[in-house]
């Protein structure tokens, strides 16, 4: 019995992760394009708040790396900051959990904002860089979804809300 | 409100392997990204991983496609014959444009061989079209359907329709990511039809406009002037369109820049369009063979058969290689 709910749960990681890429290169109209949310990363959060045990950094490196390698510009760069977040938010985690959930957006905010920091720095150490505030934007939109990832991951694994 | 799990395993007692953890995959990253942008060495490991990921993007492409293929067999009579009618008028004058180039690229030839300049070639190309995937939102790039598996090298020039569209970036094992001209990463060398007046067209991060800094004050440069690729640096072939020029400021004492539209409509609605996009690859075409093209002039050339004997050519000197 605990052993199947293990299988189910990795394969709704590994399923939402899949998800989550598909959500990020899907074609949005131009103007909505720059607020895309990060839903990979955002699910990443909510799984390792919630199974500490089976999402671990490895799960987190490797969704990165995917998304490196579907919009990246240098491989391992998306890792790296997916790997910084999925670190930070192992060491919060038991505080996170007792967090209502406005405040637990506002942390959401921040692991967003150091994420979207590290993909901007290593932008710009390899020449790629572009600095309009509208890269920024996606930081606002996944803190604000933030309540929505976790009301659809606690429908989806039947907790009680 | 998240719960914990049933699991009753004590979770604090996880301190020490997960630093361990961290600082080992965060210096396997930092090594990736600096083989990746110094050393070009693991394009084969994004080629591999880019197989694993294909999936993803044909999940996402296909949906889109699937309704233009609907669309597309529902379409009404009417639109349909004007659709042709168009088409054929266009075809009409294309083949009548076409009549002349025969002779014209014979007298080139001759010209050229006068000169002793390496002889002009006509290329064989690959047709590919765009997947609808969106890439980074503030870089001009696109993904095409074709990848290592078809062929396609790093470098190579893609074009439209109507004139030089970019170059491939990043290669897959079944796509490859194409650079634009537009984007503010991208340069091209180019040349003004009429007065043959040479310089750089820089991609300015607006999809339908080009910037030219390096042109002088009293460059004879005009609005209207077509700009065609001049071919050095050997990625893109020589003579194609690329851009008009509309606007010419002639600011300050040494530089003027001339805003430049693109030609290529592909880049003014590559967003949701999917136009076949002709990909160069550089050697014969079936009709008349001629001395292939080397992939990346100024290599050396390969021998391959021919349908009548061309002079070769003197080699120049190499030029260095802009990188892509």
């Amino acid at each position: 019995m605990r052993q199947q709910s293990m299988l189910a749960r990795q394969l709704l990681y590994w399923l939402s992760m899949a998800a989550g890429l598909v959500l990020a290169i899907v074609p949005l109209p131009g103007w909505l394009d720059p607020v895309r949310p990060d839903l990979a990363l955002l699910a990443m959060i909510y799984f390792i708040l919630t199974s500490p045990r089976i999402a671990g950094l490895g799960y987190a490196w490797l969704s990165g790396l995917f998304l490196d390698v579907l919009r990246g510009m240098v491989l391992g760069q998306h890792a790296l900051g997916f790997l910084l977040v999925g670190y930070v938010t192992h060491k919060l985690q038991l505080q996170m959990r007792m967090f209502p959930i406005l405040q637990q957006a506002a942390i959401v905010l921040l692991l967003l904002g150091l994420y979207h920091f590290v993909v901007f720095w290593i932008d710009g150490l390899t020449g790629h860089g572009y600095t309009a505030w509208v890269r920024w934007l996606p930081v606002i939109s996944g803190a604000l979804l933030w309540p929505l990832v976790v009301a659809v991951g606690d429908s989806l694994t039947r907790r009680s809300s | 409100m998240v719960e914990l799990t049933h699991d009753s395993r004590p979770i604090i007692g996880r301190g020490p392997p997960l630093t361990a953890y961290f600082l080992t995959l965060a210096a396997i990253s930092i090594g990736l990204m600096v083989a990746d942008q110094r050393y070009h060495q693991i394009d084969q490991v994004r080629e591999w991983l880019s197989a694993v990921v294909h999936p993803v993007q044909r999940a996402v492409d296909i949906p889109f496609r699937a309704t233009d293929w609907v669309t597309g067999s529902f379409a009404d009579r009417g639109r349909l014959r004007q659709e042709k009618l168009e088409l054929t008028a266009r075809l009409r004058l294309a083949n009548l444009q076409l009549q002349r180039f025969a002779a014209l690229e014979e007298e080139n030839r001759r010209l050229r061989d006068m000169r002793e300049n390496t002889a002009g070639v006509v290329e064989k190309v690959l047709v590919s079209s765009i997947l609808n995937v969106d890439l980074d939102p503030f870089r001009h790039r696109v993904l095409l359907d074709k990848g290592a598996v078809d062929g396609v090298f790093r470098g190579q020039a893609v074009l439209d329709g109507e004139g030089i569209f970019g170059q491939v970036t990043k290669v897959n094992a079944a796509t490859a990511e194409v650079i634009l001209i537009s984007d503010a990463e991208h340069a091209i060398p180019v040349q003004s039809n009429r007065s043959g007046v040479r310089t750089i067209a820089v991609g300015t991060g607006d999809i339908n406009k080009l910037s030219l800094p390096f042109v002088t004050a009293e460059s004879d440069l005009k609005e209207g002037d077509l700009l065609i690729s001049t071919g050095m640096g050997g990625v893109f072939p020589p003579g194609y369109p690329v851009a008009k020029v509309t606007r010419v400021k002639r600011a300050g004492s040494t530089f003027a820049t001339g805003p430049a539209t693109c030609c290529s409509s592909g880049s003014r609605n590559w967003h949701p369009a999917n136009p076949p996009v002709r990909r160069r690859r550089g050697a014969e075409t079936p009709r008349r063979a001629v001395a292939p093209l080397p992939r990346r002039w100024p290599r050396q050339r390969l021998p391959g058969p021919r349908a009548h004997p061309v002079r070769p050519a003197a080699r120049r000197a190499p030029h260095r290689q802009r990188d892509p």
